[in-house]
């Protein structure tokens, strides 16, 4: 298995906000700066498998809270009620509304569970300097960062709800704290993505830094 | 975990190894699942600390509850919620979780009350409107049990009576409950004051305690001689005064009611809250002066006591005074006769003043009333089932004194004491009828039939032969008879020649009578002038007579 030669053992580094590459004088500075956009330059991103680590549990930690705790009240002729994200799910589900069930399903359970399991796949892989299926999680990163865009939609659904409906007795629609935890899991997962350096993937035994 | 400078061979001259700055330097990026740690147990902490008791309320259905959103409301605030809703284990109940918030603890006493709140109409009311959009809700009102418990019995119903309110509660023993249902109105003087709160069957099972809510400031009218009584339907009296029809209000004759008044001179004070009263059934029952104690006396009846029903009244010289409580049938197996056992309660008191005019012995109440009727019976004392209608047959139970009343004994000791009785008069009459008729009916009627049919063909026959023979031979002899009565009239007739020679012929004999005495005179005083012939000296002549008669005597 031939691999490319690194950056490290050309001698080079490579910009993380404008890409140019430049000399690699980090062992002799510690410390060096971009020449053109004057970003910090860096090997790898720095403690990218402890951030990502810590944003990917605090988000599976306020998972919890974003599913036991109801996400959205809705009051019609006066009997309101709170719905937590599963048990409107279930309801759309029972009332033959399967797309929209799928939707919220995939939007807030499986999206969240994937990312969850695909990154903790990949930072797992990554401490423990794994070759296996180098390629195929390199594809997972990937799609994590493409499903990121859309983990939103949960909260943006509330918000726009929230706004619309506001019929006083008739029909009402607030937000509940479960929303917040929602979007927090969300936020926590896409810095997680985000300080995953994903060169780490290639960053194999058989090669030296 | 970085190396660097770890080659010093390669390196042609030693140098100062860079500092690295990440060994052993905390990555600030640990606070974030730190905070949301803390965060989550923060929460957790405070979901534990704030949850309230668990409780269980058993329904006989889950109508219009849903777990996770029907409320549970004290007072119309919630504190808490239906988390579950299962069937228990046979399946005849429904068990429904109720999460409480904590400051509910309070309302999980032992006697606490939890029912559903959903619309309902009825003739008492609606109730629960605002439940038809709001959807059901489980309503709480707390109890006053110092113990807690975590699982209940849910009530089907609404409760009338909710802790809190002003007003007391009083209990009602009464036979049965009629009409009566949870929330019927109680009246006094025809304003609603108050309703039922509840009922129940006393433990033996014999009658119904029924507890009634009075609101205050009526609670007050209730006094130790209150009577209640049971104002259900209508009562419809025809009496001397006409026709009468009494009700407290519509809603009465059809869920029924209770109402309640005081003797006016009563002067009791308000009764407490505890008090037991007696429902009566209707108002004259319930304001008549209390019977007192009671007497059973049990009496035998050789004869059918068809019409006697249980409840006819036992009077005494026209007064009520008890009634027939049993009726049973009694068998003598030497005799091989059927007899009837009447069960009767007397109430002396209702006798009112003679009472106190009876002389009483001594003794217990049972020797006592004992002794006195057997006073009563030597006297004729004889129970007697009388006709009460002729024609219903309804018999009653009449005291009477009977004074040809055979002698019995009375056996004081005898319990329970048992009064002798006498045939009623009726009875009696029946009797003579069934005889009268049975002889009837003894009697050849058809062979007499036939006999008089027979005979009066002889009749017949007789009559033709009187027609055309006697009649006309009648006829002459009469005739002929009135001829002779003819002559005889003209020989009897005043006038006629025999009855003037009749007078003349008597007057003769008169004369003739005369002369003789006037002789035997003679001869009396003088008996020798039938030897010397008449004496010279006359006697003393007679005014009007011309005939010397003797002196001392005139004639006639």
């Amino acid at each position: 298995m031939s691999l490319p030669p690194r950056a490290r053992q050309l001698g080079v580094v490579g910009c993380h906000a404008c890409g140019l590459v430049c000399e690699d004088k980090l062992d002799e500075t510690g410390h060096a700066d971009c020449p053109r956009c004057g970003a910090a330059l860096h090997r790898r991103r720095p403690d990218s498998l402890a951030r990502a680590g810590a944003f990917l549990l605090a988000g599976m930690i306020f998972y919890i809270p974003a599913n036991m705790l109801p996400v959205m009240y809705t009051s019609l002729l006066g009997s309101g009620s709170d719905n937590t994200i599963l048990r409107g799910v279930v309801e759309f589900w029972k009332a033959g509304s399967y797309g929209i069930a799928l939707v919220i399903f995939t939007a807030s359970v499986a999206v969240p569970c994937t990312k969850f399991l695909v990154l903790g796949l990949l930072l797992a892989t990554c401490r423990r300097r794994s070759r296996w299926a180098r390629r195929e999680r390199a594809r997972l990163y990937r799609l994590v960062e493409f499903v990121g865009y859309w983990s939103m939609l949960d909260v943006l659904v509330v918000a726009i709800v929230a706004a619309l409906v506001k019929f006083q007795a008739l029909s009402d629609i607030e937000p509940r704290l479960g929303i917040l935890f929602f979007g927090m899991v969300v936020i926590l997962t896409m810095l997680s993505a985000l300080s995953f350096d994903p060169r780490l993937i290639w960053d194999g035994d058989d090669t030296n830094r | 975990m970085t190396q660097t400078g770890d080659t010093p061979d390669m390196v042609p001259e030693p140098r100062e190894p860079p500092v690295t700055h990440r060994r052993g330097r905390f990555s600030l990026v640990w606070l974030v699942p730190g905070i949301a740690v803390l965060i989550g147990v923060s929460m957790l902490v405070h979901a534990w600390l704030s949850s309230g008791p668990e409780i269980t309320v058993t329904f006989h259905t889950a109508t219009g509850l849903e777990a996770g959103k029907t409320p549970v409301k004290y007072k119309d605030v919630t504190v808490g919620a239906v988390s579950a809703i299962a069937l228990s284990a046979d399946g005849a109940q429904v068990i429904v979780t109720l999460s409480l918030v904590k400051s509910a603890l309070s309302l999980t006493r032992e006697d606490t009350r939890f029912w559903v709140v959903r619309p309902r109409i009825g003739i008492g009311g609606v109730s629960g409107i605002d439940t038809l959009f709001s959807g059901a809700y489980i309503a709480v009102d707390t109890g006053t049990a110092q113990q807690t418990s975590t699982a209940f019995t849910g009530l089907e119903t609404p409760p009338t009576v909710i802790g809190g309110m002003p007003g007391r509660s009083f209990t009602l023993h009464t036979d049965d409950l009629g009409s009566l249902d949870i929330g019927s109105p109680v009246y006094y003087r025809r304003i609603q004051v108050g309703r039922v709160a509840a009922y129940r069957l006393d433990v033996d099972g014999k009658s119904v305690g029924v507890e009634v809510f009075i609101d205050a400031p009526y609670d007050r009218f209730v006094t130790a001689d209150t009577r209640f009584w049971n104002a259900s339907g209508v009562d419809v009296s025809i009496g001397a005064d006409g026709f009468k029809l009494k009700t407290q209000s519509v809603a009465t004759i059809v869920a029924g009611g209770i109402a309640f008044a005081t003797p006016e001179s009563s002067q009791s004070e308000a009764a407490s809250g505890s008090t037991s009263f007696v429902l009566a059934k209707d108002q004259a029952t319930a304001m008549a002066p209390p019977d007192g104690p009671s007497q059973f006396v049990q009496l035998r009846f050789d004869q059918s006591l068809r019409g006697l029903t249980v409840g006819a009244p036992v009077e005494f010289s026209g007064l009520n005074i008890g009634q027939v409580i049993s009726r049973d049938l009694d068998y003598d197996q030497n005799q091989h006769h059927f007899s009837s056992l009447v069960g009767i309660v007397v109430y002396p008191q209702r006798l009112g003043r003679v009472l106190e005019k009876l002389r009483m012995p001594a003794g217990d109440a049972e020797q006592r009333s004992a002794e006195f009727l057997r006073g009563m019976v030597e006297h004729g004392l004889r129970a007697e089932a009388r006709s009460g209608n002729l024609l219903t047959g309804q018999l009653f139970i009449s005291l009477e004194f009977v004074s040809d009343a055979p002698k019995v004994t009375f056996d004081v000791s005898a319990r329970p004491l048992t009064l002798p009785t006498v045939n009623g008069s009726f009875d009696r009459l029946q009797e003579q009828v069934a005889n009268i008729v049975a002889k009837v009916e003894r009697l050849p009627l058809d062979a007499i039939g036939r006999h008089v049919d027979m005979a009066l063909v002889d009749l017949d026959k007789t009559f033709l032969q009187v027609n055309s023979r006697v009649l006309p031979e009648t006829a002459r002899t009469l005739l002929q008879a009135g001829q002779t009565f003819g002559a005889a009239k003209d020989l009897l007739a005043d006038d006629a020649p025999l009855q003037q020679k009749l007078g003349q012929t008597l007057q003769d004999v008169q004369r003739t009578a005369r002369s003789l005495r006037v002789l035997t005179d003679l001869l009396g005083t003088h008996p020798e002038s039938l030897l010397l012939g008449r004496p010279d000296d006359p006697a003393p002549a007679v005014p009007g007579s011309h005939k010397p008669v003797p002196a001392q005597e005139p004639l006639r």
